[in-house]
């Protein structure tokens, strides 16, 4: 029997989810004259009487004080009627079988509280549409109210009457008899299953069978395609790559990676000799250094972009769960700290016209993806702390979403071994089929087929199965429980098992696992990645004290089979041998493709506006913005105030508050420097610090760097700025600079195209030499490729410009020298430290303008290195009241959100500015007539800060910056009047407004919808 | 007397630790305790003076915030915690706490129509992080006791202070129990009567949305680099500490 539970707010009060749906359908292009009527309800199928459901109502389901309910056997005709009196057809969105529904869960278990023992029990979302033809009623379900990768529709009634998930599964051996496959057959074979193998691998694969004289076991092709896949190898970036980089000279790396990222590392290590402060790098699943004498810290970051593509939510749900497990994995385990996140969209108010097949709209991805960290990051209990979001229109079919995890661990728990004869055992969620070929499918392009044949990769998170496993996990790492843990991320058991136990050996008992429901097979078993799962190396004495925990704190744990020291890898199910793998064919038997990577020197163009017709896919982020300050009606404003005004409501520097105010930003404690900082708590700080422990002083530092747009000029000066921009912001608020870590993250187009590949080398070897000459180290990363995506009945793949994210963690000693960016006190002094030069190439400004050409910024590290020690001395003998970094609109968005973060105006004086002497003769700009005046307000030139500084320190504060060889100059002074005044260089006003319209006009543009303020 | 503050913790209770640290600055003991410790054996209440239920989201708030740890209360415990009360001894909910101090029925006890009382879904319909200056509007409170003002963050999606109907707050608000108040221009969510938190009719249970124990340090407070050359700023300490300080003074 299947009863079905309508809940509905209760009359007089809103219905909350009708109101966004009908904000979304009106966004995504549907017809204004529909309205919604909603429920959220329950179906529970078993023996139950009509009083156990209406008890179950009463006490369990539905608020009584805000809800009223419905109850009927499905198909009632009572639950056709709204009790609020909504009109119109019905829509459902329920859940697959075997999504995971957390709810549904918990009224399953909770029903049995009251001795009600329901069999299943699953959710629904209910929709009462009117005005809505058939054809939008389905296009509402396909576009608003459902997914179809996690849900299913159903118009008017329920089309089924039982819940059953999962059919018994009866063993049946797979072999593949690939010894007698032509190359044809062998490509199709990687096709079918989902492999995404190249015929060189596949022909790799043959031949070692052909020398075992058998045939593999499907299982076994899964294994190795796993281990083999980018996601988990990273076989282009550490593969063999020949470079040409324009100038004639060819270079041959053997493994790129290695040869630039980690070697600046190790060049830097040998460096700093006594004082390095890099414990593990680029070893375990995230990068370690030091913190002080008991703890070190951990931080890594990863993408999950082709999941999030296809169901932001799960996606990025998942993502954030995903990146939490790597130093919850690293040596014995990290205690999670805080998150970080960086997305990159395509313009949420797009045009639905504009939004190919296959695509979601960029606002629901928009919306879907901050939901998914939110509800995953807040329910970890784990502050998310720093991020940042930019725009560009190329990213419509590839979102970007970066997930950041730090952690915190003790220094005699940083380092593991699996032991051989240790136990394997599993921890944490059940398996089911959840995101099988993940792993593969994230290596891949995306189509507008994507969306039918991956939709299996796509999963849904449950944070709180992943916080009891945290839970357990730390108190058993004290308690001495096991020697080794990592993470079941891509890949699975697979991937899990198979790392651990390269250097020893494991056997596998498949059907020993766990599952979700019946009728998976070996192989799903050994390949899904159900989340929330951790494998753990456990001595054999010391299970029985495991699982008493385990079982203590209800977290369920299954010895999943042994570290068995002879070199192989064995499945088995149901006591038969499924596989039996050498661990070195997994891990060293991949051949290694050459690579052909190309890089073309351009000139640097004069900057003119984009030829007629063409608009720059970036510009899409500030068009709106731009017409908007145009129009401004009969006050007369320069045009630097409406280029002040416009890149201010550009959705790059727009105010990300509709975001952070979703996170948990201050769980456990530790918070310093909020996200948004300021006299009203609504300023851009420049990075996070934390106190991770909350009876020490000693601080955490994130901070993050990402220019995609100076990419499309030079990825080497994009990657140098990003790396520059992500230390001046720790900088910023006060980290050391010199004991500031990197990470990095690389998402690129196909790498199969030689000058796509070309352009990330030399984002590579810039990596490298910045990293080196600032003396700031890389200790992990990660990379995301075939960030393509090919619309229906197109050959042109759209490419993701060049997006390298570097994200750096810095320290500082006493969180009490740390030093937010918001104006403090009229009368203050105002400094610009740094050098500025014509550097418009990529700018925010030329965005706004539709410019292309000029010169990118560019980095001067040793110059950069002597500010930021300068800063930072300054900072430590608190002569500094505010800093705040110059990136995106540079000096002018700089001082403006300054001043309206602190309430208080500025005066500034442009003739104070000098441009350095290497910008030469600064040329005309289209429709500019001050140009130097324009490159003082507008030039994004690296490595600089505005400062306000105290009348009585700025002697003191001049001394240490002139000492340090750092260039500066006093350029005006905090005023009372909540106005930014800019005098030109030639006397008049270049800028003249009034302080809550820029931050009016700052704050609107992605706000979308929903906060009460 | 050093009160012992049984911290209880369920799956995602994720305030625990901080929430110790808070009681343990105002001078308290604490043991965190997962929840089926309890279940197992609710005469382990005894040993403590003060039970606190901290923040997060127990059991994932899945049905409803703080309903399935309100559930197994409701149906196991809700005597021991009684008894816990009528000894004189105190209870405190933050955020997560006080949904499940509300939906358990302690703090509220139901009558004939059920509870009268509940926390939902903000007016926004999101969950929002932000801090509100707050208002203590009754002396009944033992937990606020001496404290007229408080700046403490919000955190939490289902929060906003809801009842069947005025008769009931009238009520509450006559019997002094709607003690804690957000400055109206600073309610987050849209609560009745602009209610932050309540107690019961002893002043002894007390359940808050805002988090006290985020706001202990002075370097916890969003504007706090402001204040950093104000003569004073070395002694200071957070507004939320007071809480801690004067369920720990209770006992002295």
């Amino acid at each position: 029997m299947l009863w079905e539970v309508d809940i509905f707010a209760a009359p007089g009060l809103p219905d909350v989810a009708a109101a966004e749906a009908t904000a979304d359908a009106l966004d995504l292009g549907f017809s204004p004259n529909l309205t919604f009527g909603t429920a959220r309800g329950y179906l529970a199928q078993g023996d139950l009487t009509r009083e156990q459901i209406d008890a179950l109502v009463e006490k369990l389901l539905a608020d009584p004080v805000v809800e009223r309910a419905t109850v009927g056997r499905v198909g009632d005709p009572a639950l056709d009627l709204s009790l609020r009196g909504d009109k119109g057809k019905i829509v459902y969105a329920i859940p697959k079988p075997g999504v995971t529904d957390a709810v549904a869960d918990a009224a399953l278990k909770s029903a049995r509280e009251f001795g009600i023992v329901p069999e299943a029990v699953r959710t629904f979302k209910k929709y009462w549409i009117d005005g809505a033809s058939d054809e939008e009623l389905r296009r509402l379900g396909r576009k608003l109210l459902a997914n179809d990768a996690i849900e299913q529709v159903a118009y008017g009634k329920l089309d089924f009457d039982t819940l059953q998930v999962g059919s018994s599964y009866k063993f049946e051996l797979i072999v593949v008899p690939i010894r007698r496959f032509s190359d044809d057959e062998l490509l199709a074979l990687s096709k079918d299953m989902g492999l995404y193998l190249s015929l060189l691998e596949m022909r790799t694969i043959q031949e070692h069978f052909v020398k075992l004289d058998r045939d593999p076991t499907d299982v076994e092709l899964e294994t190795i395609a796993q281990t083999w896949s980018e996601h988990c190898s990273h076989k282009t970036l550490a593969g063999v790559i020949e470079y040409d980089d324009g100038t004639g000279t060819k270079r041959l790396f053997e493994n790129m990676l290695k040869e630039t990222i980690f070697d600046a590392t190790v060049k830097i290590r040998e460096n700093l000799g006594e004082s390095d402060f890099c414990v593990s790098v680029f070893s375990d699943n995230a990068g370690v250094v030091k913190f002080d004498d008991e703890h070190n810290v951990c931080f890594k970051v990863e993408t999950h972009n082709h999941p999030s593509a296809l169901e932001p939510y799960g996606g990025a749900n998942t993502g954030i769960g995903g990146v939490i497990r790597d130093p919850m994995g690293t040596g014995m385990g990290a205690k999670p700290v805080c998150n970080t996140d960086v997305f990159c969209f395509a313009p949420p108010k797009l045009d639905a016209s504009e939004v190919p097949n296959g695509v979601l709209h960029p606002r629901r991805v928009v919306k879907g993806v901050v939901a998914g960290v939110r509800d995953y990051g807040n329910r970890m209990g784990i502050p998310t702390v720093n991020g940042a979001v930019y725009f560009d229109k190329r990213y419509l079919g590839n979102p970007l979403v970066y997930c950041g995890n730090v952690g915190l661990i003790p220094v005699d728990k940083s380092f593991k071994e699996p032991k051989p004869n240790d136990l394997i055992v599993a921890m944490g969620g059940r398996t089911g089929r959840d995101g099988i070929h993940g792993a593969t499918f994230s290596s891949v392009e995306l189509t507008s087929e994507s969306e039918t044949v991956s939709g299996g990769a796509v999963q849904i998170g449950n944070a709180i199965t992943e916080k009891t496993v945290l839970d357990v996990m730390l108190e058993a790492r004290d308690r001495g429980l096991y020697d080794a843990v990592t993470d079941c991320g891509a890949g699975g058991f697979s991937s899990a098992v198979g790392e651990m136990g390269e250097d020893i050996g494991a056997e596998v008992d498949l059907s020993a696992a766990l599952l979700k429901y019946e009728g998976l097979s070996y192989s799903e078993i050994w390949i899904s990645e159900a989340q929330e799962r951790m494998v753990f190396a456990v001595p054999k004495d010391k299970w029985p004290e495991l699982k008493a925990l385990c079982d203590s704190e209800d977290v369920e744990a299954f010895v999943l089979g042994e570290f068995k020291p002879n070199g192989r890898l064995v499945l088995k199910y149901d006591g038969k041998v499924v596989a039996d793998l050498e661990m070195k064919f997994m891990h060293k038997g991949r051949p290694r493709a050459v690579r052909q990577a190309i890089y073309r020197p351009t000139d640097v163009a004069p900057i003119t506006v984009a030829p007629e017709g063409v608009e720059l896919p970036a510009r899409t982020i500030a068009s709106e913005a731009v017409s908007r300050a145009q129009s401004c009606g009969k006050e007369f404003k320069s045009a630097a105030a409406l280029d002040l005004e416009a890149i201010l409501g550009s959705l790059n520097v727009a105010s990300k508050h509709w975001i952070i105010r979703q996170y948990d930003h201050e769980v456990q404690g530790g918070s310093v420097l909020k996200p948004l900082v300021g006299v009203a708590s609504d300023g851009p700080g420049d990075a996070a610090v934390l106190r991770p422990k909350v009876s020490s002083r000693r601080g955490l530092v994130v901070s993050n760097g990402m220019n995609p747009n100076y990419g499309d000029y030079d990825t080497y000066h994009m990657a140098t700025s990003a790396i520059d921009e992500a230390i001046r912001n720790a900088v910023a608020v006060g980290a050391n600079p010199n004991t500031i870590s990197i990470l990095d993250n690389f998402c690129w187009g196909a790498s199969d195209k030689p000058e796509v590949l070309g352009s990330l080398v030399r984002a590579a070897l810039a990596c490298r030499e910045a990293s080196i000459e600032f003396g700031t180290p890389f200790i992990s990363g990660k990379d995301s490729l075939n960030n393509e995506f090919r619309p229906e009945g197109s050959d042109e793949a759209v490419a993701i410009p060049p997006s390298l994210l570097i994200s750096a963690m810095g320290q500082v000693d006493d969180v009490e020298t740390c030093v937010s960016m918001d104006l403090k006190k009229p009368g203050d002094a105002i400094y610009l430290v740094g050098t500025t030069k014509n550097e418009l190439g990529g700018s925010h400004l030329s965005l706004v303008r539709n410019w292309v050409g000029g010169q990118v910024p560019t980095v001067d590290v040793p110059l950069a290195k002597r500010i930021y020690n300068a800063i930072y001395a300054a900072t430590q003998a608190r002569l500094i009241s505010a800093a705040h970094d110059l990136s995106e609109g540079g000096l002018a968005v700089a001082l403006a959100e300054s001043a309206f973060a602190g309430g208080f105006g500025a005066e500034v004086d442009l003739a104070a500015v000098e441009l350095a002497s290497e910008s030469g003769s600064l040329g005309s700009l289209p429709g500019v007539d001050d140009v130097a005046d324009c490159v003082k307000l507008f030039s994004e030139s690296n490595s600089r800060f505005i400062v306000e500084v105290a009348e009585k320190n700025a002697e003191a504060f001049e001394k240490i910056l002139t000492d340090a060889g750092a260039p500066f100059v006093a350029i005006g002074k905090v005023v009372e009047e909540p106005r930014l005044t800019i005098k030109g260089s030639a006397g008049g006003a270049a800028i003249d407004a009034d302080l809550a319209d820029l931050k009016r006009r700052w704050q609107k543009p992605l706000d979308l919808g929903g906060e009460v303020d | 007397m050093k009160p012992n503050v049984l911290i209880l913790r369920a799956p995602g209770t994720n305030c625990d630790l901080e929430t110790a640290y808070a009681f343990e600055l105002a001078g308290a003991t604490t043991e965190r305790v997962h929840v089926n410790r309890v279940l197992e054996n609710p005469a382990l209440l005894e040993r403590f003076q003060i039970l606190c239920f901290p923040g997060g989201f127990s059991y994932g708030d899945d049905i409803a915030a703080g309903r399935v740890m309100a559930t197994k209360i409701r149906v196991n415990l809700v005597d021991a915690i009684r008894k816990f009360r009528d000894d004189g001894k105190l209870i405190l909910g933050v955020c997560n706490g006080f949904q499940i101090l509300i939906k358990s029925g302690i703090l509220v006890a139901d009558d004939d129509k059920g509870a009268p009382v509940t926390l939902t879904w903000n007016k926004s319909g999101v969950y929002t992080d932000r801090w509100a200056r707050l208002e203590v509007k009754s002396d009944k409170c033992v937990f606020l006791k001496g404290i007229e003002k408080m700046y403490l963050p919000v955190a939490h999606a289902e929060g906003k202070f809801m009842a069947r109907d005025e008769s009931v707050l009238d009520a509450l608000e006559a019997q002094g129990r709607l003690a804690l108040r957000y400055v109206p221009s600073d309610n987050p969510n849209g609560a009745a009567r602009d209610v932050a938190g309540a107690c019961d009719e002893t002043g002894r249970v007390f359940g808050l949305m805002p988090h006290p124990e985020r706001h202990v340090d002075k370097t916890q407070r969003p504007d706090w680099t402001r204040f950093r050359d104000d003569p004073d700023f070395a002694t200071r300490v957070g507004d939320g500490l007071q809480i801690f300080k004067n369920a720990t003074e209770y006992f002295a």
